[in-house]
């Protein structure tokens, strides 16, 4: 991509990750969605200190793709649990809140031993490996976990607009980055292609996320089954 | 093998997130009334047509560009271009669809004139500010 969209896209994320801080503390959903904003937040500053990085050492510089891996990891970890707090609002009735905690820690320490499983198998480089992996694995989980979460919305006819919309936000966002690193896998020579857009993708959570807390009134209420593809 | 199954997977929960995505954004916006200038300007009465959204869209790139609705327009573009599609295609065979795109089509062109109508306000609003100062 040229260098100016790039700064572009970069300047565009930046303000779209502060302006869902400054949005949901406006209107009073920092405290209700924390963990949400805690992530928005902490992509706030790794994407500054992206910024500082490629500017001191350039785009493809060593530097530059150690931090960018090792913080898209631990990013998504916090995303992981983000999602899981969403979980939580949509069970709260149900006090289930210790069975969620329970089973995210689960599920994210199986999908790590899945990911150390296949990268020990490569010698070389096994800890960014197994970064890059787990990664990749926790998008492809997070979609499984948002679209079941998705499915239970519909039934127990979760009524909550601004819940809803930030649901089905981080759905797109993790399909669409399942899908880029499935093709990236399958066709090798499209990631020129496929890694800039990366990038793009990234833009689109923190605009959705600042138009459903800007938007959107806690109080906002939707129908679930009339969104469906198919109408239940 | 594994990625192609995830690629495939992907695919189809994004088609369903997207246009749910889509649908959630147009809902949260079909009970707001058009005003009777906004009604003027897009000539949209009771009921939207798919027909008009172009017009909408190049009257709303007319008005200062508001960042938190630019996700919400350009999300919309994309699901109007996706009903396009589908009608172009798949709703030829199934009248049921055609009707269905048609619908869809004219409530995209409802969320533009809503979108419309608060860049409108929120021009007025910088416009009167500037007075004032």
């Amino acid at each position: 991509m040229p260098g100016l969209l790039v700064n572009l896209l970069w300047l565009v994320g930046i303000l779209a990750e502060a302006a869902v801080v400054v949005c949901a503390l406006k209107k009073g959903a920092f405290r209700r969605y924390l963990l949400l904003n805690l992530y928005m937040a902490g992509l706030l500053f790794v994407e500054l200190g992206r910024y500082r990085i490629v500017s001191q050492y350039g785009l493809r510089s060593t530097q530059f793709i150690y931090f960018y891996y090792y913080s898209d990891a631990i990013l998504t970890i916090f995303l992981y649990f983000a999602l899981c707090t969403l979980y939580s609002h949509v069970f709260s009735e149900m006090n289930a809140e210790r069975y969620v905690k329970l089973g995210a820690i689960l599920l994210l320490a199986g999908t790590a031993l899945f990911t150390y499983a296949v990268v020990m198998q490569s010698t070389a480089k096994l800890l960014t490996h197994f970064v890059i992996e787990l990664s990749q694995n926790l998008y492809f989980v997070g979609l499984v976990l948002t679209y079941v979460l998705w499915g239970a919305i519909l039934k127990l006819r979760e009524t909550r607009a601004r819940l809803i919309q930030l649901v089905l936000s981080l759905g797109v966002y993790f399909s669409l980055l399942a899908a880029n690193y499935a093709i990236r896998n399958l066709y090798p020579p499209l990631s020129t292609v496929f890694i800039p857009l990366v990038q793009i993708f990234g833009v689109f959570l923190p605009l959705a996320w600042a138009y459903a807390f800007w938007r959107l009134p806690e109080e906002a209420r939707l129908v679930p089954a009339r969104l469906a593809v198919i109408p239940r | 093998m594994m990625a192609a199954i995830i690629l495939v997977c992907s695919v189809v929960f994004l088609l369903q997130f997207f246009v749910s995505y889509s649908r959630s954004l147009i809902a949260a916006s079909i009970k707001h009334p058009l005003s009777a200038e906004v009604q003027d300007v897009t000539g949209i009465k009771d009921s939207a047509s798919g027909e008009d959204f172009d017009r909408v869209v190049q009257l709303l790139h007319l008005c200062p560009d508001r960042p938190e609705d630019r996700n919400g327009i350009q999300a919309i573009g994309a699901y109007f271009g996706l009903l396009g599609f589908l009608r172009a295609s798949v709703a030829r065979l199934v009248p049921s669809l055609l009707a269905w795109t048609e619908t869809e089509r004219g409530q995209c062109t409802y969320f533009a004139a809503v979108t419309l109508e608060r860049r409108i306000a929120f021009s007025r609003d910088m416009f009167a500010q500037q007075l004032e100062s």
